[in-house]
């Protein structure tokens, strides 16, 4: 599990990496496109687009689904929602030991207080 | 639920934030409600730093805490949690009283360099947390490490409310 759980944190940080890739993320967010449609945003070529889109289709960011001639792309959340777990975890850890050391803060200024007083 | 328990803490409490700089950095900042030669010295006593550094809901016990605090000097943490034992070690690469915070950890091979900074402002001080690790692998799988030991401790720090509300209640 953790295993497969870091192959996917490894594919979404590497597709991530990209600031076209991020782009396609931000636009799928908007509106589902197809591949000509994203390649003609980015400037790009067709088959350009196509190996951004399946950098995205490997890391679970995006799906495609291919309807006649057309292949659309939408937004796949369920990576995206992974790594914002992975982050948020983090965050909590850290956030419990500065909850930790709020009260150690406020015993240390406490302290000064009183010894602040006494040698006046 | 009792409402001067949920409204009490929150209202001083300051948000802790977690951003992935690159794929080799992780910041963490938070801010203190308090001068920043006092979290300084929070982060630098070891007999202070043992009392914060793992959250009693975290579910492990740290069983020893060195820490010399100067260039060049060593640090060495001793974990348990239930049989198992883990030890955190490394060197402290720069000691700037009240400001500034480096150190390499260097219980594997893997191990990030970690800079504190402390920055005050109007008697409250912004602490920034900054990871380096040598690759991207490296941190993922702390990443990864870090959510395992989450899972454990935010099932310890429900039993902890249950017990915690439990005697509040009772008193």
């Amino acid at each position: 599990m953790v295993q497969y759980m870091r192959a996917r944190l490894d594919a979404s940080f590497a597709a991530l990496s990209d600031a076209t890739r991020r782009g396609v993320l931000e636009q799928l967010g908007r509106s589902d496109a197809s591949i000509t449609t994203l390649a003609e945003s980015f400037h790009m070529t067709l088959t350009g687009m196509k190996k951004h889109v399946g950098v995205l289709e490997q890391a679970g960011l995006v799906t495609t689904e291919k309807v006649g001639r057309v292949r659309t792309c939408k937004l796949g959340l369920r990576g995206l929602e992974e790594e914002a777990a992975w982050i948020e975890r983090y965050r909590q850890l850290w956030d419990a030991r500065f909850d930790e050391l709020d009260k150690v803060v406020e015993e240390l200024k406490r302290k000064e207080k009183i010894d602040g007083r006494k040698k006046r | 639920m009792d409402a001067r328990r949920d409204s009490e803490p929150t209202a001083m409490k300051n948000r802790t934030t977690v951003e992935r700089k690159s794929e080799r950095e992780l910041v963490v900042t938070r801010t203190f409600n308090a001068p920043a030669r006092i979290v300084f010295e929070a982060w630098t006593k070891p007999e202070l730093l043992r009392q914060w550094w793992v959250p009693k809901s975290m579910g492990m016990s740290l069983l020893s805490c060195e820490m010399d605090v100067r260039v060049g000097g060593k640090y060495r943490l001793e974990f348990a949690y239930g049989d198992s034992q883990s030890t955190f070690f490394g060197t402290y690469k720069e000691v700037t009283p009240h400001s500034r915070l480096v150190w390499t950890n260097e219980e594997s091979d893997e191990g990030s360099v970690t800079t504190v900074t402390f920055e005050e402002k109007g008697g409250k001080t912004l602490l920034v947390l900054h990871e380096l690790y040598p690759s991207k692998e490296a941190l993922d799988a702390a990443g990864t490490g870090a959510a395992d030991v989450m899972v454990e401790t935010f099932a310890q720090l429900d039993e902890l409310l249950v017990t915690l509300g439990a005697s509040v209640g009772r008193s």
